[in-house]
């Protein structure tokens, strides 16, 4: 007789289950019988590499450092790109240095699209919307 | 095993039946001293060397300390190693007290021990047992790698001997005992206080 197909999804499920209650299970019980709790205002407070930390955690970053480091992330890439055109530069034919200077151009149109956006900006004033 | 509890010999015949017999205790510490946990952070010169005994040549891993972990909540062991300037030590001793109990301390080089070759330093702490309880200590300058090993052992040896229930029970587990130690502030021309009355006990010197 073969056992039911869904039973093995029942110890895979029950298996599942207990491997994370079970020592949860068992550091709790060690805390109950063995371990005396010792909270203290210093344990409990926020980590932050041993200095004592300031203020609030939950506070608003300016948005503007998302938009720096995404231009700073296109043009990262595009170092990689020039790198490789620059070494096989004398090497190349007409084809391949017309579409590197394609791919340059359109990243320096987006560069003064982005510029023209005032997304170089860093003031609290904003230009263009 | 506390005493009385199962005989040494008829221990040792099971064994040899194949049967393991082990108490609470036993299993707990055998567990505990296999896979202490340093916190990762080096001060000065004495890291190097730390680092080298947690590379491949020394291979701390051996010991199951290889897990240097970097936040205190999951640290096990502080191993003070370098020169503890004062404006170092309250971190020191705001991360010792971020650590969750059982903590131990190696105090590793002469500089942790007492402030070493710059004991006379105006910046520098003689010594980080002034703030908190330290385990092991290692002299040298710096120790080698080996040296921190056989601390790791010695720590090991304390940890295997260290009772669960009873009147001398591990320090860890009496409530009165403290987990956390005052952190010491910058005072004018010293740290404040300039020691932990309740945890420093400075080396009597006894003139014959």
């Amino acid at each position: 007789m073969t056992p039911d197909p869904y039973l093995f999804i029942v110890i895979f499920a029950g298996v599942a289950l207990m491997f994370p209650l079970l020592p949860l299970g068992l550091a709790w019980m060690w805390r109950r019988f063995f371990q005396p709790p010792k909270p203290g205002a210093q344990k409990n407070a926020i980590y932050e590499c041993g200095v004592e930390s300031v203020g609030e955690a939950q506070i608003q970053f300016r948005s503007q450092y998302y938009l720096y480091a995404i231009i700073f992330l296109i043009f990262d890439v595009e170092a990689v790109f020039l790198v490789p055109f620059a070494v096989a530069f004398s090497g190349l034919p007409l084809g391949a240095f017309i579409a590197i200077l394609v791919f340059l151009l359109l990243l320096i149109e987006g560069l003064v699209w982005a510029w023209g956006k005032g997304c170089l900006n860093w003031g609290p004033t904003r230009t263009g919307t | 095993m506390s005493e009385g509890q199962i005989d040494e010999g008829l221990r040792a015949e099971l064994q040899r039946q194949g049967i393991w017999v082990t108490s609470m205790q036993e299993l707990y510490n055998w567990g505990r001293k296999n896979s202490i946990w340093p916190l990762q952070f080096g001060l000065a010169c004495c890291a190097i060397e730390m680092i080298a005994a947690a590379a491949s040549r020394y291979d701390i891993a051996r010991f199951g300390g290889e897990v240097f972990r970097p936040s205190p909540r999951q640290a096990d062991l502080m191993i003070v190693a370098g020169t503890v300037t004062k404006k170092m030590a309250p971190q020191i001793v705001r991360l010792y007290n971020q650590m969750p109990d059982p903590k131990y301390v190696i105090s590793m080089g002469a500089c942790a021990i007492s402030g070493g070759p710059f004991k006379q330093g105006y910046n520098v702490l003689k010594g980080i047992d002034r703030y908190i309880p330290v385990d092991v200590y290692i002299p040298g300058c710096p120790p080698r790698p080996e040296a921190l090993l056989h601390a790791f052992m010695e720590l090991q040896r304390k940890i295997d001997s260290q009772k669960l229930s009873g009147e001398n029970k591990a320090e860890f587990l009496k409530p009165e005992q403290p987990s956390e130690f005052p952190v010491p502030e910058f005072g004018e021309h010293d740290l404040n206080p300039p020691a932990n009355p309740k945890t420093y006990r400075p080396p009597k010197l006894e003139r014959a």
